[in-house]
């Protein structure tokens, strides 16, 4: 079962890493337990491998710190689920092999708190007796994040996607 | 079909005609790094792709700013790992005290009109001052740049910023940048490109702090035409013009005749208010720097407000030139002799305290009126200090009462 964490509406990129937390800053840390280290102190500490975030409109934006992804990847989130996402951090969650989702139904419908099975590889996403679809990202950006991100991607095939 | 500027600079690139909702790849003019960022990067392309040396050297910058000097041990040893890999790889480095990234790409002219610079910043859309497609990446998207010489980008739809007027006495360049964040919203301009018309008579570095808040509104570019002084500073090539053809997807039209003071309260850059509202609120700390305001032009301004005056006891200044080159130009006249007098503090060109990593980072109780770009929660120190963004006129008014306060009330 994965647990929801829900966010709200532009959740920036200084939210989910603040700068002084840094690999930068602090090259002895894992970057992951500084996920959320401000706003929601408890997720870092809380968060179980295979637990999805749930947020509103322009998720990550701000700074294009790839490393906010990276504290996510470290802390093992099966997946994101928001109404949308600002562009550097989409990329970077691409890249790094973050399944990513676009879904009013499944924002408007879970709570904070509540437990779910997420079902990738069938396209969707079960709460209690209801079933939601995930609806899947372009090609481009499922070839990637099937293989576990751009770098994979690009050693398998030597080229980058719908490249000849 | 017409094309934007955008499309003009990808179809180049691309080496045929290309329109907004196309995946192309292509091969950036440049892919910048920073100190914050380089050694990660340098991981993913050498450990991570296994690529030892990157595809060509003449494709890279890279510029030590984000803290420099270094404050810590780990970040010196960050910075001679840069160091060492520009020195390998024969790339160029900028080092401590040349500079902020953006400021120094277009002092040097690296970043020219329609060329493609990437950077490892997101206030890269700075360099669409000169007409450069400039737009910022992460560490992986970058050590790929690197590696292979090419990078996949889709083509962005355009939104047309349509001005006309003039400012107003001592309403300026920030007070713009702010109005459209306040117009398109943080998220209003997503995965696109702006583009600024109007402005033909804005200065470049009028332009520098406009199109560096490109990102704050989602925009992945903030195109100005090639025109005005950037046209007789660089030559521009023959494809890269306004088509009258071109399609946009939107037009917010800003009358800057009646553009008034802007204010971006804490805690987000598109919860902006005329100045008014705001004024009279105390602050403890007022920041003059950053790739938005921290060049000669907004050190001169604050010089002219704070001559012969001196900041409030409560109040900590904190001046940080955007570059050598721009310090050394107020050097040359007054300029920094005001500010100190006035009892401003002078710190090394670089960016200083705005991402709240040193230089001035704020404490719980600190509130801050920063010439910045950024006011998120936590973003220059403690989750709880608050950031309000304005012009450098603006911040030298309130550095002398404390509060923020109207330039035009300061006699």
């Amino acid at each position: 079962m994965s647990r929801v964490w829900k966010f709200g509406s532009d959740c920036d990129t200084d939210q989910i890493v603040p700068g002084r937390y840094a690999p930068y800053m602090r090259p002895n840390d894992d970057v992951g337990d500084a996920a959320f280290i401000e706003v929601r102190p408890e997720f870092a500490k809380t968060a179980k491998p295979g637990d999805i975030i749930v947020a509103g409109q322009n998720f990550g934006c701000g700074s294009s710190r790839e490393y906010a992804v990276t504290a996510l990847k470290r802390r093992q989130i099966g997946a994101i689920v928001a109404l949308s996402y600002a562009r550097i951090f989409f990329r970077n969650s691409i890249n790094l092999g973050i399944p990513l989702f676009e879904s009013p139904e499944i924002v408007d419908s879970l709570q904070d708190g509540d437990e779910v099975t997420l079902d990738i590889p069938n396209h969707c996403l079960i709460a209690g007796d209801k079933v939601y679809q995930l609806p899947p990202l372009p090609k481009f950006a499922q070839e990637i994040v099937e293989v576990g991100g751009i770098v994979p991607y690009v050693k398998e095939h030597g080229r980058f996607p719908g490249e000849k | 079909m017409g094309q934007t500027l955008s499309e003009q600079i990808l179809s180049h690139a691309a080496q045929r005609p290309v329109h907004a909702g196309e995946l192309v790849v292509v091969a950036p003019d440049v892919a910048m790094g920073h100190d914050s960022l380089t050694p990660s990067i340098v991981t993913i392309m050498q450990d991570e792709l296994g690529v030892p040396r990157v595809h060509d050297p003449e494709q890279i910058v890279l510029v030590i700013d984000h803290v420099a000097p270094a404050a810590t041990v780990g970040t010196a040893n960050s910075q001679n790992i840069t160091r060492r890999f520009a020195r390998d790889q024969g790339i160029r480095l900028f080092d401590v005290g040349r500079g902020i990234c953006h400021q120094v790409l277009v002092e040097e002219k690296v970043a020219r009109p329609g060329y493609i610079v990437l950077g490892s910043d997101s206030h890269s859309t700075g360099y669409g001052s000169v007409g450069a497609f400039g737009s910022g990446m992460g560490s992986t998207d970058i050590a790929l740049v690197w590696a292979t010489g090419r990078t996949w980008l889709r083509v962005p739809e355009t939104i047309r910023i349509q001005a006309s007027g003039r400012f107003k006495p001592w309403v300026e360049a920030k007070d713009l940048a702010l109005k459209i964040c306040r117009e398109l919203t943080i998220g209003g301009a997503n995965y696109a490109a702006l583009e600024y018309h109007g402005l033909e008579w804005l200065a470049v570095n009028e332009r520098q702090t406009v199109a560096s808040m490109a990102v704050e509104v989602g925009a992945k570019v903030g195109m100005f035409p090639p025109s005005g002084e950037v046209a007789e500073q660089f030559s521009i090539p023959d494809w890269l013009y306004v088509d009258p053809q071109a399609h946009y997807i939107q037009t917010l039209a800003v009358d800057v005749d009646q553009l008034e003071l802007q204010v971006a309260i804490p805690s987000s850059v598109d919860h902006v208010v005329d100045l008014p509202e705001v004024a009279g609120t105390p602050v403890t700390t007022v920041f003059l720097g950053t790739c938005t305001n921290g060049r000669y032009e907004d050190m001169r301004i604050a010089a002219d407000v704070l001559k012969d005056k001196k900041i409030a006891e409560t109040v900590r200044m904190i001046v940080t030139p955007a570059s050598s080159q721009e310090l050394k130009r107020a050097l040359a006249d007054d300029t920094i002799s005001i500010l100190v007098e006035a009892g401003a503090t002078l710190t090394a060109p670089g960016c200083g305290m705005c991402m709240g990593r040193h230089q001035g980072t704020l404490g719980d109780d600190d509130v801050c009126l920063s010439t910045g770009n950024r006011n998120f929660k936590g973003r220059m120190g403690s989750p709880s200090s608050l950031i309000y963004l304005a012009s450098p006129a603006v911040a030298a008014a309130t550095a002398i009462t404390g509060k923020i306060t109207d330039p035009r009330q300061i006699s």
